[in-house]
């Protein structure tokens, strides 16, 4: 048994660590040379393979079916009569608190909602909507849903807030959509 | 030893301005497509296109880059010694054109009814005259990093100074192995002596030598510590901005366009075709300037693949492998030299 103290001596439950060879000497630098050798393959493979690159403005990702994008709010496709009954409730549910209804009665001369009232003024500010979808849950009739677009930038804080007749319509440009299983 | 070395023929002097200004032409062209290569590479290289928005396929980029860099506000400053400062970069840009002028790009050739030889001069010192602007040109990037008045900077250039000086000296002497089999210090003679096997094969280890030399030299990755963007920003070229940047960074790649020049012609046989292919003169340029840009491929492909190295490892990558390897390389091929005489 060595008397020098500074020497370590492993325990029984001590594991060994197979280190890699040090650098230097002759085997270093054939292993240096062998591993630079290695690393040229392997970049030159990634050029084989090809950019994965999408060009997005060109090219877009598919959304999947449950994406929350922009909202939109719907008419009946037989009568051609909004869903909407201006009962507020998405309002209620909202918690950015950037939903605005005013609701008005129907008439029979003019008559907008199936139901007894309907909106009047229906706004959301899209520059508050954090996108939650919690609208879509508490609506009652389905008359608001979470569309598929993402492309919602503009110039203008004031052109974010879309009025009524902009969530009536089909969006201009559709974002395509993943089909089952990709 | 005459500076000129003896071609044997006389050109007029109008011929030697005419050549310059094509040479500046040819680098000026040049650079700007080994910059777009270089940065397509290497998005190939990184599974991205690289720039493909300004003009088709982004071949506009360049255009673009340096229009940008040339208009803006010339800065300097306060801190900064202001005549060194602006001459650094002319220096760096000057000795870099200045060394492009000796890469033979062919033989003599016989134009309008006047002899030429297609390289911008042949002097009797060759490579010599290449190593003396190397070594003038790191006057650029000390000064630089120094009249900066920045800290960055002048690590970077210390950095510099310290690598250029290693590896000048393992580069070096990795061409006395060829300068030794050629017989001969002109680039011509020693492409002309390359006509039955290229010094690639029996000077493989010179060749590999030179090479890595060449990367630390040109402060292309790895050895691109003098800029390590990661520790000094961009080193001695920290405060440069507009113009003086752009010359830098022109200077940085006709650089390389040498390096690859001066190895195609020790190395690669110059303008000669393997398997005894003997095109017409007119081919010739054509054909080092295939080789100088499979040697610019290989640039992109090593900066793509290896990281960079510590300085520790740097210096004594220098020091205790590549001079003595060249030593020894120098000595074998004397020796082999003597003995087959």
């Amino acid at each position: 048994m060595s008397t020098d103290v500074t020497r370590w001596i492993p325990a029984d439950d001590t594991l060994v660590v197979q280190r890699a060879p040090q650098p230097g000497g002759a085997g270093g630098a054939y292993r240096a040379f062998g591993e630079t050798l290695r690393g040229l393959k392997t970049t030159m493979a990634r050029v084989f393979e090809g950019p994965k690159t999408i060009s997005y403005p060109e090219e877009k990702v598919p959304v999947y079916p449950r994406f929350r994008g922009r909202h939109r709010l719907h008419r009946f496709e037989d009568t051609g009569l909004e869903k909407c009954v201006g009962c507020s409730l998405c309002a209620a549910a909202c918690p950015a608190d950037c939903i605005r209804v005013v609701a008005a009665e129907n008439t029979p001369e003019h008559r907008v909602s199936a139901g007894e009232r309907y909106a009047a003024v229906y706004e959301i500010n899209l520059a508050r909507c954090i996108f939650c979808g919690y609208c879509e849950v508490a609506c009652p009739f389905d008359a608001i849903t979470m569309g598929h677009d993402y492309e919602m930038s503009d110039y203008n804080r004031s052109d974010l807030i879309f009025t009524k007749e902009m969530l009536l319509e089909e969006p201009l440009e559709r974002t395509p959509l993943r089909s089952e299983g990709e | 030893m005459s500076i000129f070395a003896v071609v044997g023929y006389a050109e007029p002097w109008y011929i030697q301005i005419v050549k310059s200004l094509i040479l500046f032409a040819i680098a000026v062209q040049i650079v700007p497509i080994v910059l777009l290569a270089e940065r397509k590479l290497l998005g190939r290289f990184q599974h991205r296109y690289g720039p493909n928005r300004v003009g088709p396929f982004g071949f506009a980029q360049p255009l673009a880059d340096i229009i940008k860099l040339a208009t803006k506000e010339p800065f300097r400053p306060s801190t900064a010694i202001g005549f060194l400062y602006g001459l650094a970069p002319i220096i760096s840009l000057l000795t870099a054109l200045a060394a492009f002028a000796i890469i033979p790009f062919g033989d003599v050739a016989n134009i309008f009814g006047e002899q030429v030889g297609l390289y911008g001069i042949d002097v009797g010192i060759g490579v010599l005259y290449v190593f003396a602007f190397g070594a003038v040109a790191f006057y650029g990037l000390m000064l630089g990093g120094w009249a900066s008045g920045s800290k960055y900077s002048f690590l970077g250039a210390m950095r510099a100074a310290a690598q250029l000086i290693s590896y000048e000296v393992a580069m070096g002497l990795s061409l006395v192995g060829v300068l030794m089999t050629a017989g001969t210090l002109s680039l011509t003679q020693i492409v002309e002596a390359q006509s039955g096997m290229w010094y690639v094969v029996p000077q493989f280890v010179g060749f590999l030598i030179f090479v890595v030399s060449a990367f630390a030299e040109t402060n292309r990755a790895p050895f691109d510590l003098p800029e390590a963007d990661a520790e000094l920003v961009a080193g001695y070229n920290t405060e440069y901005g507009g113009a003086k940047f752009a010359s830098y960074f022109f200077a940085e790649y006709v650089n390389i366009l040498v390096v690859s020049g001066i190895a195609v012609t020790m190395f690669l046989g110059g303008w000669l075709l393997p398997f005894g292919i003997d095109p017409p003169g007119f081919v010739d340029p054509f054909v080092v300037f295939a080789k100088i840009f499979l040697f610019v491929f290989f640039f992109v492909w090593i900066r793509a693949t290896l990281p960079r190295l510590r300085y520790d490892q740097l210096m004594s990558f220098g020091w205790k492998v590549l001079l003595p390897l060249a030593t020894l390389n120098a000595l074998v091929t004397a020796i082999v030299v003597v003995a087959t005489s």
